[in-house]
């Protein structure tokens, strides 16, 4: 094994040099290192954070895919007026954008990561594997790359690493570079223009068409205009409508779910309650929408009066459900507490999504809020506990 | 009294190298050693010098803290070396053994007959006190305490752990003994918790017994404790092993401290996994000869989650009954960190199908599968961990040592070794057990 020793003699040179830190994490990449158990359990399980950061990449792997043909197919839908979805002119445009979205995220993010594990003499940790794949996932296809450079690192370094890096960040990074953008650039970032390749510069690209729109079925509702002809409930879970690009095909983050869940890092808690969180506002609003409270002349009535169910299937609800509420360092930690966690990013996030004037949809704001909330949460969860064992005591000295 | 104790949040970790019912004869070590980091927070303080001689059971040194409690030679023999380190800290101890044992001769004692007094006073001065630890802070029991109740257990449920029935087989008299001297210390109740067919146990008055059955932690005391009779801040309970319970039953009927042990060879790294009789202090080397294979293997006293790594030239510890021998995982593997490894075993499902198989038993080595991170995952350890407690929360407060928060956590209810099994699992691999024994020794020094 020539290259084993090798890289091991190379370990050994770059230890305690500035060099260290940075090629172990390549060399641990490649191997799974020597180290061996001292003075605790003698065995140790054979999962580690890098394989449980692969499998949340492997469960983003089919939106990943999809949003690639999405990007080409929304693209020339918009062109010709109608188009194939599984072809290889749409994968191209898509591989085009979408690649070097990913080589700027991960470029970017582990530079920085690899820089502060250097400066702090501490291992680069996997976290950011996770953050980076799901980064652009959450974009607008056509945003400029260095408006992604720049949130990106914002995020990293704001949002991770003054708080010590993987394991200690409040808010979501992923979650936190989006809004970055989404405060700085909300024309990139929001209405009807960005959704679709080639439409912001699209007059001046394309002759003979009208100005492409590719505006989404919330953005069509909350100006109460007529849902986009092709638009229906199935086509929306199957994910060929606009959106950002890993967001559209709710029947592949079902599939991405399965995989988080059957392997047990995904946490099922979080994600059917926040689902039954956003159901219940839903209904409450197709409730009041039901029972003439407002009428058709109010600016909310068309985002009230879709149907519940229907509110799941658009916009980023079920990605950020299942990708983003799901993060363990900034969801809540206790059983409990994932469930009422849950509840009330669904919950928010409808609400938001609905009387949000500048943006119709509410789930980043939604599991940024709840990030928040979620130590304190934590706390009224383990004060019970705290509490059964003081009753204990009482009962006791009585 | 009687409860059922049945164990769903736990992990039987399925190990090969069971050892079989045999029990070999060790031959004597020419060594022996009284280590006093056996003894979690004692300072030894010396009563014999290099060069005196002893019988087996007088008195080597006694606690700095307590000078009731004494700590005995296990063989007799001459006090070869003193060995000290750092700051003139006592290492070990060495015996040259004689090559036969005369023994402290105790009168036989009766302990229905005795005073709670003069039961502990018995104990103390026959070196056979060390065996009985307490709740809180799992430290040797303050002779000067009234317990509010004593639990030993009758389960050894940990991964390839000793069988009762063996090392405990023709030993039902010593047992009887050792349950009453044991119930004459406390003023409530012993428990036993053990499997419903425990044939080692005798009929006996002097304890509860309780049924357990179910995973590991099954048996371990805290796991017993929580459910029969949780510990709440200012109480006291003491904790003695099944075995030691035997000990100290001997001691009272024969008059002797004969700390005489059946040990489980088991691991893959022997070549028969199987029985020996030694003595405690015995050296390493004597007690696993012939029967361990050449080759990059650890030898552990204790089981794989909660033992000590040894050497050959090492000694058999004070509370432990069994050696370990594993495969030393110090190799690398080839993207080892994605691949599904079917030689592995996981209680996650991340690329890993372990759980396909839930029979198989693996030969699992000493690789930490992975480097130190932050605390990430949630909500798994809870999966391992059956106590009432938060464990995630709990190791937290430790490691930022926030007193009241720990004492509201519950830090009075636990030893090291109920975190093994988290930190078996952890996959941010950290020392869990390392942990909340730093924290209950801040609570000692803090709150006492």
């Amino acid at each position: 094994m020539g290259l084993k020793q090798n890289l091991h003699n190379l370990k050994e040179k770059y230890r305690g040099t500035k060099f260290e830190q940075g090629f172990n994490a390549l060399h641990t990449f490649l191997y799974l290192p020597n180290t061996t158990t001292h003075g605790g359990t003698h065995v140790k399980d054979a999962t580690d954070l890098k394989r449980v950061m692969n499998t949340v990449i492997m469960a983003m792997i089919p939106v990943l895919i999809f949003g690639m043909f999405n990007a080409g197919y929304q693209h020339y839908l918009q062109i010709n007026g109608t188009a194939e979805f599984l072809t290889m002119d749409n994968f191209i445009i898509g591989l085009k954008k979408v690649v070097p979205m990913l080589l700027v995220s991960y470029g970017v993010g582990l530079g920085i990561e690899f820089i502060f594990a250097t400066v702090k003499k501490h291992e680069v940790e996997e976290g950011y594997l996770v953050t980076g794949m799901l980064v652009p996932l959450i974009m607008p296809v056509d945003l400029p790359l260095w408006m992604l450079a720049v949130a990106v690192a914002f995020g990293v370094v704001i949002g991770k690493e003054l708080f010590g890096g993987t394991g200690m960040n409040i808010l979501n990074p992923a979650l936190t570079i989006r809004a970055f953008l989404f405060f700085n650039w909300a024309a990139w970032m929001s209405g009807d223009k960005v959704w679709v390749h080639g439409a912001v510069d699209g007059v001046k690209k394309i002759s003979g068409t009208d100005a492409i729109s590719g505006e989404t079925v919330l953005g069509a509702l909350a100006a109460n205009k007529p849902l986009p002809e092709n638009w229906d409930a199935m086509n929306s879970f199957l994910g060929f409508i606009p959106g950002s690009i890993g967001e559209t095909s709710t029947l592949l983050i079902l599939v991405g779910a399965a995989f988080l869940i059957l392997t047990g890092i995904g946490s099922a808690r979080i994600m059917l309650s926040a689902v039954i969180g956003a159901a219940v506002m839903g209904l409450i609003f197709n409730g009041i929408v039901d029972a003439n409270v407002i009428t058709e002349s109010s600016k909310f009535y068309s985002l009230m009066n879709f149907p519940f169910w229907q509110h799941l299937l658009v916009g980023g609800i079920a990605f950020g459900i299942v990708f983003m509420a799901t993060d363990p360092v900034s969801a809540a930690q206790t059983s409990t507490g994932k469930i009422i966690y849950g509840f009330l990013i669904g919950f928010f996030s409808i609400l938001i999504r609905v009387f949000n004037p500048a943006y119709p949809e509410g789930v980043m704001m939604a599991i940024l809020l709840l990030n928040v909330f979620a130590p304190t949460i934590d706390h009224y969860v383990v004060q019970a506990n705290v509490k059964r064992r003081m009753k204990r005591l009482k009962v006791k000295t009585t | 009294m009687s409860k059922d104790i049945r164990i769903k949040k736990g992990l039987d970790l399925k190990l090969k190298g069971e050892a079989a019912n045999k029990i070999a004869e060790t031959t004597r070590s020419k060594v022996y050693a009284v280590k006093p980091s056996d003894f979690h927070g004692v300072t030894p303080k010396m009563v014999v010098k290099e060069g005196d001689n002893v019988k087996a059971g007088e008195v080597i040194f006694y606690s700095k803290a307590d000078e009731k409690v004494k700590f005995v030679a296990p063989v007799s023999g001459t006090i070869q070396e003193i060995k000290r380190g750092e700051k003139r800290v006592i290492l070990e101890i060495l015996i040259a053994a004689d090559s036969q044992d005369v023994f402290v001769e105790h009168s036989k004692k009766n302990p229905n007959d005795l005073s709670t007094e003069e039961v502990k006073a018995h104990l103390l001065a026959s070196g056979c006190w060390p065996f009985i630890t307490q709740r809180p802070y799992d430290v040797i029991a303050n002779s000067a305490d009234s317990p509010k109740s004593i639990f030993v257990s009758g389960i050894n449920s940990a991964p390839l752990e000793a069988d009762l029935e063996i090392t405990l087989s023709g030993k039902k008299d010593f047992l009887k003994a050792g349950f009453e001297v044991l119930a004459k210390l406390t003023s409530g109740k012993v428990h036993v918790t053990a499997k419903k067919n425990a044939a080692y146990l005798p009929d006996s008055n002097s304890f509860v017994f309780h049924k357990g059955s179910g995973l590991h932690p099954v048996g371990l005391v805290s796991t017993q404790i929580a459910k029969i009779d949780p510990i709440n801040k200012g109480e006291k309970v003491w904790v003695v092993q099944m075995e030691d319970v035997a000990i100290i039953g001997e001691l009272f009927l024969t008059g002797k401290f004969n700390p005489t042990r059946i040990l489980a060879l088991a691991g893959t790294g022997f070549q028969d996994p199987s029985y020996v009789k030694a003595i405690i202090g015995a050296q390493v080397a004597d007690v696993v000869a012939g029967n361990l294979k050449e080759g990059n293997y650890r030898i552990i006293n204790g089981d794989v989650l909660t033992g000590e790594q040894k050497t050959r030239n090492g000694f058999l510890g004070f509370y432990h009954n069994m050696f370990t021998a594993i495969p030393e995982g110090d190799d690398y593997d080839f993207f080892g960190w994605n691949i599904p490894r079917p030689n592995k075993f996981s209680v996650y499902r991340a690329n890993m199908f372990s759980f396909l198989t839930p029979n198989k038993k693996y030969d699992l080595n000493t690789n930490t599968n992975g480097e130190h991170r932050a605390f990430v995952l949630t909500g798994d350890y809870e999966k391992v961990f059956p106590l009432d407690i938060y464990p995630i929360q709990l190791l937290k407060s430790i490691l930022v040592k926030d007193i009241d928060q720990m004492e509201a956590l519950g830090i009075y209810e636990v030893a090291p070794e109920d975190f093994a099994l988290t930190e078996y699992i952890c996959v941010s691999k950290q020392d869990h057990q390392r942990i909340v024994r730093h924290g209950l020794d801040v609570m000692i020094k803090e709150v006492g």
